[in-house]
């Protein structure tokens, strides 16, 4: 036991004590207490969420909309007029961008979450169930991860490259949960020795019943924790997918597709391509943050609780 | 008449507290402690969970994390420790203070080989030292502390030692420089009983042979009742008692160590009686306790026991025939002048618990609710991680026979490996088994049907050992007790009221249930744990270790607890531990087991007073007593080395290896024990399975 | 020891063979060579059509298991891995192709890993201190940039000092200067500089990862039973943790290479991309452009051998730092 683990001195009250019943204080509580205590998780946590609500609300803001184009203004910089400049053919850069950022958001809050409870499900299962499937299982994510995900999805890209931005989102979720549900089947195979699980098979609880019951809650706070990240991640890919144009086709608009437009003349009109930049990499950073500050609030072997 | 050694105190702690800020809420650890270690003295350290007892020897070395704040004053041989640089401590750690803490496996760095590893100590002292000198030095030290094959040895890493093994490792470290004094962290805690008595022994040994003095820190008294000369008790970070060790053990003075010593287990005791527990937990070190810590549990506290704490102070009894002994004992307890000279008298402050009244005590027809017959169970050992090949079995149970009777505990005991946990985990399966057959109730486990077997389990249920994980963390105490009712198709009315009736039976509030398991302590876990199993109504209740991850002072609740649930209900119990003293005390029955098999079985009381088996007999006589005039007296039957892989083949009895009869036999009947392996027959009231259990006896004492 | 390693070996070779045939498949599914062919005025006939598909074996009239088989005997008995659509030999392509990623690629490993491993063992020993702060928050953002934004933004900063200075200090199109005149250190030169901005592109996402990971190892490690007990033998703290911490904290960087070694690939790919070189991973993007089968099949081929070859380089690290392996 640590030495400055407080846990090992415990309450002093008597065993068979008669007090006032508190409010139960469940676990969710106080970690989200811990969590919310944290810089980190304040700014990435309102950060994220003004950036969502900005993607949303903020072109209601301009009197441009991103079709829009200003004859008067071709390739123009930031001005009171158009906040974020123009491109070459008078769109309004701000409009764009926020539209673009839609897109990547809404993007990064599908895959990331539905990742997870991919991994979550295959993990779980693979590592509870041992035998035959665990190992066809652990075999099949191998598989997967021989190939980066980066090249898959280009090269599958002519087959979704007809359909709508969707059928991107379900290949990126596909080619996501790998490296997740690994670290959950671990998890669980541990959980799986634990007491309080042995003793529900010895109370002949099925084991359907002990998945959902026990192991899934257990590593439910893994699972949010991936979640979080993975909504950056995903916006992260999604992106560089779309810079190379096998991502988000036109007319479709992403923060990608912008950047892509505006790199070439990123040197002689830098905010084509700095402002859907400087964006996107706020957008991850908040993720990231707000994923690592609930990291080191849950899980135990993170850096936060050690000396 | 001064003792030329008493003037000049080798170590001299004075008023050392330690605290810890722990972001915001600060946890004062150590608080105004003050000891002495004179040169070549043993003192015991003795203080359960939270007492602060490694914090203080932490201290002492200086290896506190960085932000503890530490005040006081400690002096090594004149000289104050505290305020000196890292740099400058490093000098004195491992050559003149060396240390042993408590978990071999992860004390030693898994990259380097032990050699090294006792190299490095030799040279960051001896600087001129070469590699190869030091090397050969290491080779001689592991054969002082008695590792065979030294010259190998050296060479292989921590994680191909046995604990056992490694813990002579950490032993000859300490030992490499000649230390003054030994600081030993639960040295033995983690390691088996017979295990256990070899370390403490060639700890002695390194005493003897470096003449340093030696501190050991424990919770087991036993283990300072037989080694120390002078014992300190701790509680809540301070010093609540120090005297030699048998005026501690005879005439204890502070109600904490009176009700300590009446709550332990003694396999010397009457059996009939019940423990006294000791109600309550330690207080939390957060906030500065203002009066005595601890007041809230002791029974003989008044209103003057909440103003202050009591500081230590000598305790002057009536008879000053022996003044020095009587200005030696301390404690800190302002009523301990009245305990002293017989005014309060100790069973009364601590009186044993009555027990179950005859009318409340189930009737019970005699029945055998579970029978065990030729049970085995295999694993195979494999290699290699893509293509795995057998390359051996494991043979964890190797014919295991047993029953128990209605109304009556089978203790199942053994050391790790034996396989006593394998044991129960088939029964708990309630399945065809590997070999040989379980009967529960009456009903072959191999020929139940699904639906069955899901009845049956209403009929045996199980309690673990570990009380933190044996609740899952995330559900509700009701929940959790009313999860086996779910099985079953009870309504959520009916759970949750037998869930508050179940509460009341172990002693908990029923308005608790609403409550997570963190929010409790050990021993109230294993309350819950207990209320749980019995929740269905079983007759048969499985126990692994349900008592061993708890502290001393809790254990006696907890086993009270069970022995009046066993009267008033009629239940039967399948107890596995390696704790004989609580063995001792709950069960009727007694099978011991060793690499799978059962070596002794019979009525407890039988075995516990006249050993056959050799191994029983060095089992017993590996237990510490916590009575230091029989530890002494004693004469302990070590055992050879470490347990055999229960991979090996083995022809003829498994226990040769080690036996301590097999090596005083002539060659003849070694020969019978070469060839044959041993079956249990009925020897003297109970089952052995030796060649030669009726040949001299070797436990004296 | 070599047991372990040489089962793993023949794990991944089993693996790596069964992705690349099932690579195969998939690009004979997805990409289209016929396209390149259709929608011309005049239409060209279907049966040159068929010529040219089958002269590339991609010809998807014939059964795709046949073309699989085909190809890799063609690639077993011949080392050859067909035709590309430019009438290239694949295989031909790759060799030139892969000095250029390789370079890129092992540079960028291993400056990403010492680099990494440094810092992150300095913010561990440092942890919640300014440099730690630092660094961490600095990886932080790093590792929410996309890999060709830090690559555009250095090329437009490289501009800026150019223009500022007046002459082009910092060239960074393409691996080198076509043209150039000059002896072996004039050419060395040259490419060097060449390097410089897509190295520290690659590099410092590979640092930024492996830093957090070292750092989150070391810490683990620090307060190890053993590193106290180091101390207890008259270790000072410093000289505890990194005799004992540091090579055990390593031992979990061995697996971490090869899972972030897929990372580093595609990082190379982006990388070579943006910086007009011409290596596998322009190859790859260009193969999907012109519907380009047997290039993605050789692409996907080149991946599979360096993912195996980097698969096998860990677990003969690991076994190497960490001695309970090598029962």
């Amino acid at each position: 036991m640590a030495l400055t683990d407080p846990s090992t001195l415990t309450v002093g009250e008597p065993e068979t004590m008669r007090d006032a019943p508190k409010r139960p204080q469940s676990r969710g509580r106080t970690i989200l207490r811990k969590v919310l205590a944290t810089k980190r998780a304040r700014i990435g946590g309102g950060v994220l969420l003004f950036i969502i609500l900005w993607a949303f609300i903020g072109p209601l803001l301009s009197p441009w909309s991103f079709t829009d184009q200003d004859g008067l203004a071709f390739s123009q910089p930031p001005s009171l007029s158009h906040w974020f400049g123009t491109n070459n053919i008078g769109q309004d850069v701000y409009a764009q961008t926020l539209v673009g950022l839609q897109k990547s958001i809404v993007i990064g809050l599908i895959v990331g979450p539905g990742a997870a409870i991919i991994a979550g499900l295959v993990g779980a299962i693979a590592g509870y169930v041992g035998g035959v499937w665990d190992k066809a299982i652990v075999w099949l994510i191998d598989l997967l991860l021989v190939i980066p995900g980066f090249f898959l999805l280009v090269l599958l890209s002519p087959a979704f490259k007809s359909l709508s931005w969707l059928a991107l989102v379900v290949f990126l979720v596909l080619f996501g949960w790998m490296v997740l549900a690994r670290v959950i089947r671990g998890q669980t195979m541990s959980l799986r020795e634990r007491e309080y699980v042995k003793a529900a098979r010895f109370m002949g609880v099925p084991g359907f019943t002990i998945i959902r019951r026990h192991i899934i809650p257990n590593v439910a706070s893994l699972l949010i924790i991936d979640a979080t990240l993975g909504i950056g991640a995903a916006i992260l890919s999604e992106t560089t997918l779309s810079f190379f144009g096998f991502g988000v086709q036109a007319p479709d608009v992403s923060l990608g597709t912008l950047l892509a437009a505006g790199a070439s003349a990123a040197v002689t009109r830098p905010w084509l391509f700095v402002f859907p930049a400087a964006i996107l990499v706020i957008t991850v950073l908040a993720s990231s943050l707000l994923g690592d500050a609930l990291r080191d609030a849950i899980d135990p072997t993170s850096g936060a609780n050690r000396d | 008449m001064t003792d030329p050694q008493a003037t000049a105190p080798l170590l001299k702690v004075d008023d050392l507290s330690v605290t810890f800020p722990n972001a915001g809420t600060p946890v004062h650890a150590v608080r105004g402690v003050s000891y002495e270690v004179r040169r070549g003295e043993f003192l015991g350290i003795v203080g359960e969970s939270g007492s602060g007892k490694s914090v203080s020897s932490m201290a002492v070395m200086g290896l506190l994390p960085t932000n503890a704040q530490v005040s006081g004053s400690i002096r090594y041989d004149g000289v104050e420790l505290l305020g000196q640089s890292d740099k400058e401590l490093s000098k004195i750690r491992g050559r003149d203070i060396a240390m042993i803490f408590q978990d071999p496996l992860s004390a030693l760095t898994p990259v380097y080989t032990i050699g090294q590893q006792i190299a490095e100590g030799l040279r960051l002292h001896d600087s001129a030292l070469s590699q190869r000198a030091a090397e050969t030095r290491a080779v001689e030290l592991l054969k002082i502390v008695g590792i065979p094959n030294a010259e190998r040895r050296a060479k292989s890493f921590p994680h191909e030692f046995s604990g056992g093994m490694r813990q002579r490792a950490m032993i000859a470290i300490a030992i490499a420089n000649d230390p003054q004094l030994i600081i030993a962290d639960e040295p033995t805690t983690a390691l088996d009983v017979t295990i256990q008595a070899q370390i403490l022994e060639v700890l002695q040994k390194a005493k003897d042979i470096t003449g340093a003095a030696v501190v050991l820190i424990t919770h087991d008294l036993g283990v300072v009742a037989g080694n120390a000369d002078r014992v300190a008790v701790m509680y809540a970070g301070r010093i609540v008692e120090t005297a030699p060790v048998v005026p501690l053990f005879r005439e204890p003075l502070m109600p904490y160590t009176i009700g300590l010593l009446r709550s332990m287990p003694n396999m010397a005791a009457n059996q009939q009686e019940r423990l006294v527990p000791l109600e309550g937990r330690p207080p939390l070190l957060t906030t500065v306790p203002t009066g005595c810590p601890f007041a809230p549990r002791c029974p003989i506290a008044v209103a003057a026991c909440l103003e202050g704490e009591p500081a230590l102070l000598p305790v002057l009894d009536g008879p000053v025939e022996d003044p020095t002994t009587s200005v030696d004992h301390t404690a800190a307890c302002i009523r301990a002048g009245e305990i002293a000279d017989g005014s309060l008298r100790r069973p009364e402050i601590f009186p044993r618990p009555d027990e179950v009244p005859e009318e409340l005590v189930a009737e019970v027809a005699p029945e055998t609710v579970l029978d065990v017959r030729d049970l085995t169970r295999a694993f195979p050992l494999t290699k290699g991680v893509v293509f795995r090949r057998n390359i051996g079995t494991v043979r964890a149970v190797d014919g295991v026979s047993f029953s128990v009777q209605r109304g009556r505990t089978l203790g199942l005991v053994g050391e790790s490996g034996c396989g006593k946990t394998t044991t129960i985990m088939e029964i708990l399966e309630l399945a065809r088994t590997q070999g040989g057959s379980i009967h529960v109730n009456g009903v072959d486990t191999a020929t139940l049907s699904k639906p069955d077997r899901r009845k049956l389990r209403s009929d045996i249920q199980v309690v673990f050992q570990d009380p933190m994980a044996s609740l899952d963390p995330r559900m509700t105490i009701e929940d959790i007790i009313g999860e086996p009712l779910t099985v079953h198709g009870v309504s959520p009315t009916e759970i949750r009221s037998r869930v508050g009736a179940m509460l009341e039976l172990v002693g908990l509030e029923p308005s608790f249930a609403g409550r997570y398991p963190h929010e409790f302590s050990g021993g109230q876990r294993q309350r819950i744990g207990i209320a749980r199993a019995l929740v269905v109504e079983p007759k048969i209740l499985v126990l692994d270790e349900p008592v061993s991850a708890l502290d001393v002072s809790v254990q006696a609740g907890v086993i009270n607890l069970l022995e009046d649930l066993k009267q008033r209900l009629g239940l039967s119990y399948l107890f596995v531990a390696h704790d004989l003293a609580v063995v001792r005390h709950i069960a009727d029955d007694v099978a011991v087991m060793y690499l799978g098999r059962i070596v002794e079985y019979g009525p407890s009381a039988t075995i516990f007073d006249d050993p056959k088996h050799p191994y029983t007999q060095a089992l017993l006589s590996a237990v510490p007593v916590p009575d230091p005039e029989i530890e002494r007296s004693r004469q302990r039957i070590l055992l050879n080395g470490d347990l055999p892989s229960p991979s090996d083949d083995r022809v003829g009895c498994s226990f040769r290896s080690r036996c301590p009869l097999f090596q005083l036999l002539p060659a003849e009947k070694q020969a019978v024990c070469e060839r044959d392996d041993p079956r249990e027959r009925p020897v003297d009231g109970r089952l052995v399975a030796c060649h030669h259990a009726e040949s001299d006896r070797l436990v004296t004492a | 020891m070599i047991g372990f390693i040489a089962r793993r070996l023949v794990n991944y070779l089993f693996l790596s063979a069964i992705a690349t045939m099932l690579g195969y498949v998939l690009v004979s599914m997805t990409l289209q060579p016929s396209a390149r062919f259709l929608g011309k005025n005049p239409p060209i006939p279907q049966s040159s059509i068929d010529a040219a598909l089958d002269k590339m074996g991609v010809n998807p009239k014939v059964p795709l298991l046949e073309r699989l088989w085909d190809w890799v005997t063609q690639l077993v008995t011949t080392g050859s891995l067909g035709v590309s659509t430019r009438g290239t030999q694949v295989t031909a392509d790759i060799f030139e192709r892969s000095g250029t990623s390789l370079r890129l690629l092992v540079i960028g490993t291993i400056l990403g890993a010492v680099i990494g491993v440094a810092l992150g063992v300095w913010g561990a020993v440092r942890q919640y201190r300014a440099s730690d702060q630092i660094i961490t928050y600095a990886s932080f953002t790093i590792l929410a940039m996309p890999v060709f934004v830090i690559g555009v933004v250095l090329m437009i900063l490289a501009t800026s000092l150019n223009q500022a200075v007046g002459t082009n200090v910092i060239n960074f199109t393409g691996e080198y200067t076509a043209g150039l005149q000059g002896g072996f250190w004039t050419q060395f030169g040259d490419r060097a500089m060449h390097l410089l901005l897509p190295t520290i592109t690659l590099t410092v996402g590979a640092v930024a990862s492996y830093s957090r990971y070292q750092r989150s190892a070391m810490l683990d490690v620090m307060s190890a039973d053993y590193i106290r007990t180091a101390r207890s033998k008259g270790r000072t703290r410093g000289s505890a943790i990194i005799r004992h911490g540091v090579r055990v904290a390593l031992i979990p960087m061995s697996t971490f290479f090869a899972y972030s070694f897929g990372l580093i690939l595609t990082g190379a790919s982006v990388t070579e991309n943006v910086f007009s070189w011409h290596g596998m991973g322009e190859y790859l993007l260009t193969s999907v452009s012109n519907s380009d089968i047997n290039a993605a099949a050789g692409t996907i081929l080149f991946t599979s051998i360096l993912v195996l070859i980097a698969g096998t380089l860990s677990d003969v690290i690991y076994a190497a730092l960490d001695p309970r392996v090598r029962v």
